[in-house]
């Protein structure tokens, strides 16, 4: 590791390396676009796996069992399979593409865009989050919304004051892991990405195809230090609320 | 609880609709993989020609997968359980320092990995161009999850009582190690082993950097068909990893259950907090 | 004050077990009422079903002040509630506690707040986080969070199961002061029959979602009206034997009989209607098979009088070896028989 951020200061141009990805726009666009494409799959996924995981935690119904394996099965996919799934599903011969060509001629194919990239983003994030988050329901007291309800909360009320709270260290350390992976996700965008510039695709081609070894690596500390920056921020944040909920 | 109400069906309407999300592309490939021409549709008729197809082409990528895998569990025991036993046995400032760094791989991309592999060690060219490279970057990745698993167990369990049990027998450190500390974390090291397992089959972004065209592992063989090969074959292929991966994850749900319940402290988030991380 | 009935309120649940039977019961504004029982008898059932977290099984009614609130959901059925385990919001201070449900009602909480600090003793604790109170402080919060909204009626579910013995005593004396000064409706459900004696004005003792028995504390201790209440409350002894000529004959002497019965009966009493006397005025001699010293009192078990050992308490400083014969005379006007 040390070697990276060696390699990344000592190449050529220095540590002219690093600035450069300050100042050219293309580095920084990249840069910034992951950002902001792991935070909103991040805050979906979220929301998603938060309603699905607390509706499975809370009830019993039969084929539930089956609804949950089946919701964790894509947990083992590797990047490469969840884009060819995106593919399968958005691509040129993709389901989305059919059913749309049906219903209004046009078809649509977005596969291999942005929202191609959301898409899987999120197929391998929702499983992950879904477990984390009934895991930690499981362990929400029942009293607690009772007791909400007593004292004449609504439904609403109870998932706002008791709900959220309790689930917001899981919440914190799923969101966190989500977006580390998602900054990350290598194969999913290497399947899909004709077209887009995040990350760790930007490092790839700066390695492999201009052989641009210092940017390469300086892009890769970048990266490292920002996933690690969110992991250690909803760590804190994890802590004192686990305190607070202790 | 009352009747059922709206709300109850609108959440169950919208699980199913993640679920769809999730499994339809599952199904659809699945079935583009035995279809005689998938844009045609299934009425084309059924084949396995796909299938034989990947196995003539892509067979060396499954049996180096699975190597890899195997090499990689191995080194996995004997260094990462012994490991996860000094751990949890000595708490010292060095030992924590440790625990805390073993998140790094999480945060750290494994195409940083591999980058820093390349460059560390990418000139040494018998090794750059042998497996083993692949193995070690595979054995980096997948150590902590095999530590977290082992500690988790160790940490649950009395260790140093125990231990002070079975020396208070007489038993030696050896007798100890092998009769006491091993069978009782039993558990911790089979979760780890197919959580290695796991990640190794599918690991990518670290070994599309690391591989070279010999050593093609089954998700870089998978990357290659995606790109190069007509939709039915990257089904086929799909659907051969799928059966290879789905036995494992069938046993890890098996074991992770009855821990849970075993163990009502921590271990149901622990355990999915450090689950696999191969989406990337 | 608010009175509730009970109308052929039965509770089954998904699985098929049926917690509670068809029950009626009729509660009067003002009363303490508590359900006493071991577990899994049906009393906590009960409680929810009219605090309103349970449904009744099809046919049954909750009705508060004759008005039947069996759809009415708990959120608007304005009860207090209070758990053995407390069940105080982790992520609010006491003070956000108390005040959360005149928040959630958007009513003018800081006054009302005051007041519910100072009537439970706890002024210095507002500002403290929850897990930053001992046990008994936080069933104080509990029950001031639960009065804070003034709710029609307060129910109680084994809210001081969960303190040690000392604790308990002093805050059971101070909920029951509180109930009598409120003078609100209260259910109150516990398995301790101390605590169902000292607080209940009524107890319905319940044993397999059935009611037992319904009554004032001494009927129940006193003349309980069956087998399952004599056992479950308090020390019951028996003593099997035959009615003859106006004496009850038993292994261990006999006793003057005025019941109607002749032929074979069955006797119960409790262990402080028995006295220890001298061989001169015994009525039933045994031997001591074991003593238990108490302190205040020793409690002698006593073995040879009937087929099973009875159970004698004495204030007798003397010591009992076992082996040593007992001379015991009985108060017969407590002296129960049950039929059946």
């Amino acid at each position: 590791m040390a070697r990276l951020v060696a390699v990344g200061a000592g190449g050529p141009a220095g540590v002219a390396a690093y600035a450069a990805i300050v100042q050219e726009p293309r580095y920084l666009r990249a840069v910034l676009s992951t950002v902001v494409l792991a935070a909103t799959v991040t805050a979906a996924t979220l929301l998603i796996a938060g309603v699905a995981g607390v509706f499975l935690q809370r009830n019993r119904f039969p084929g539930r069992s089956v609804l949950v394996a089946m919701l964790t099965f894509p947990l083992a996919f590797p990047g490469v399979v969840v884009g060819f799934m995106v593919i399968m599903l958005a691509g040129r011969q993709g389901l989305i593409g059919d059913v749309t060509r049906l219903l209004t001629g046009t078809k649509l194919v977005f596969a291999y865009s942005m929202a191609g990239l959301f898409l899987g983003y999120l197929y391998f994030s929702i499983p992950r989050v879904i477990l984390t988050i009934m895991a930690a329901a499981e362990k929400l007291d029942p009293r607690l919304e009772e007791a909400a309800r007593s004292l004449g909360a609504s439904p609403w009320r109870v998932v706002r004051d008791v709900i959220v709270p309790g689930l917001t260290p899981a919440i914190l350390s799923a969101g966190a892991i989500c977006f580390a992976t998602s900054m990350g996700a290598f194969g999913t965008a290497f399947t899909l990405a004709t077209e887009i510039e995040v990350l760790p695709m930007t490092i790839y081609t700066e390695f492999t195809l201009r052989a641009n070894f210092a940017t390469a690596a300086a892009l890769s500390v970048v990266l490292g230090l920002i996933t690690w920056l969110a992991l250690g921020l909803a760590r804190t944040a994890a802590g004192s609320s686990a305190a607070a909920a202790a | 609880m009352r009747t059922r109400g709206t709300a109850f069906y609108a959440q169950l309407a919208f699980t199913l609709v993640v679920c769809a999300f999730l499994i339809v592309p599952v199904a659809l490939s699945v079935t583009a993989g035995v279809t005689v021409n998938f844009f045609q549709g299934v009425r084309s008729g059924l084949t396995l020609r796909w299938v034989q197809e990947v196995w003539r082409l892509y067979s060396e990528t499954i049996a180096l997968s699975m190597m890899i895998a195997l090499a990689c569990l191995a080194a996995n025991l004997v260094v990462g359980v012994p490991a996860a036993y000094v751990l949890a046995k000595r708490r010292t400032w060095l030992t924590r320092l440790i625990e805390e760094l073993l998140v790094v791989p999480v945060a750290i991309p494994g195409l940083a990995t591999a980058l820093g592999l390349i460059l560390a060690y990418g000139t040494f060219g018998g090794f750059r161009t042998s497996w083993t490279f692949i193995l070690v970057g595979h054995v980096l990745f997948t150590l902590p999850f095999m530590v977290r698993a082992v500690l988790a167990v160790l940490s649950s369990i009395d260790l140093r009582t125990l231990e002070e049990g079975a020396a208070s027998l007489g038993a030696s450190f050896r007798q100890r190690f092998t009769g006491v500390v091993l069978p009782n974390c039993r558990s911790g090291i089979l979760a780890g082993s197919l959580m290695v397992v796991t990640l190794s089959m599918g690991e990518f972004n670290m070994t599309w950097m690391l591989h070279t065209p010999l050593t093609k592992t089954l998700p870089v063989g998978l990357a290659d068909s995606y790109a190069s090969m007509r939709l039915e074959i990257g089904s086929a292929y799909t659907v051969v990893f799928l059966f290879m991966i789905i036995p494992l994850l069938v046993a890890m749900q098996l074991i992770s259950r009855p821990r849970t319940a075993a163990v009502p402290q921590e271990p149901a988030v622990a355990f999915t907090a450090a689950a696999p991380e191969p989406g990337a | 004050m608010t009175s509730i009935r009970l109308e052929r309120c039965a509770k089954t649940f998904a699985d098929g077990t049926r917690a509670v039977e068809p029950l009626d019961l009729e509660i009067r504004g003002g009363e303490t009422v508590v359900f006493l029982g071991p577990s899994g008898c049906g009393k906590t059932t009960t409680l929810r079903l009219i605090a309103g977290l349970e449904a009744p099984d099809p046919g049954g009614r909750v009705l508060f002040d004759d008005v039947d609130v069996t759809e009415v959901p708990i959120e608007r059925r304005n009860v207090g509630m209070v758990f053995q385990s407390y069940a105080l919001f982790p992520n609010m201070t006491v003070e956000d506690n108390i005040a959360y449900g005149l928040k959630v009602r958007r009513a003018p909480a800081r006054a009302r707040v005051d007041d519910m600090l100072t009537m439970m003793h706890i002024g210095e604790l507002r500002r403290r986080r929850v897990d930053q109170l001992s046990g008994g402080q936080k069933q104080r919060v509990a029950l001031a969070r639960a009065l804070a909204v003034q709710p029609r009626v307060l129910l109680l579910d084994e809210p001081l199961t969960a303190l040690d013995a000392k604790l308990r005593d002093g805050l059971r004396i101070e909920i029951d002061g509180l109930l009598r000064r409120l003078g609100m409706t209260a259910v109150y459900v516990t398995h301790d029959q101390a605590e169902a004696m000292s607080l209940g004005d009524r107890i319905v003792v319940m044993s397999r979602g059935r009611v037992a028995q319904v009554g004032r504390p001494r009927d129940i201790y006193f003349a309980p009206a069956n087998r399952f209440v004599a056992d479950f409350v308090g020390t019951m002894n028996a003593l099997k034997g035959v009615a003859r000529d106006g004496h009850l004959e038993l292994p261990g002497g006999r006793l003057p009989w005025r019941g109607a019965r002749a032929g074979e009966v069955e006797i119960l009493f409790r262990p402080e209607s028995v006295t220890i006397v001298d061989a001169a005025r015994a009525q039933l001699t045994g031997r001591v098979l074991t003593s238990f010293f108490l302190g205040d009192r020793t409690r002698v078990v006593v073995e040879g009088v009937g087929a099973t050992p009875l159970i004698v308490e004495t204030t007798e400083r003397r010591e009992f070896a076992p082996g040593h014969a007992v001379h015991l005379a009985l108060d017969t006007d407590a002296m129960l028989t049950l039929d059946r």
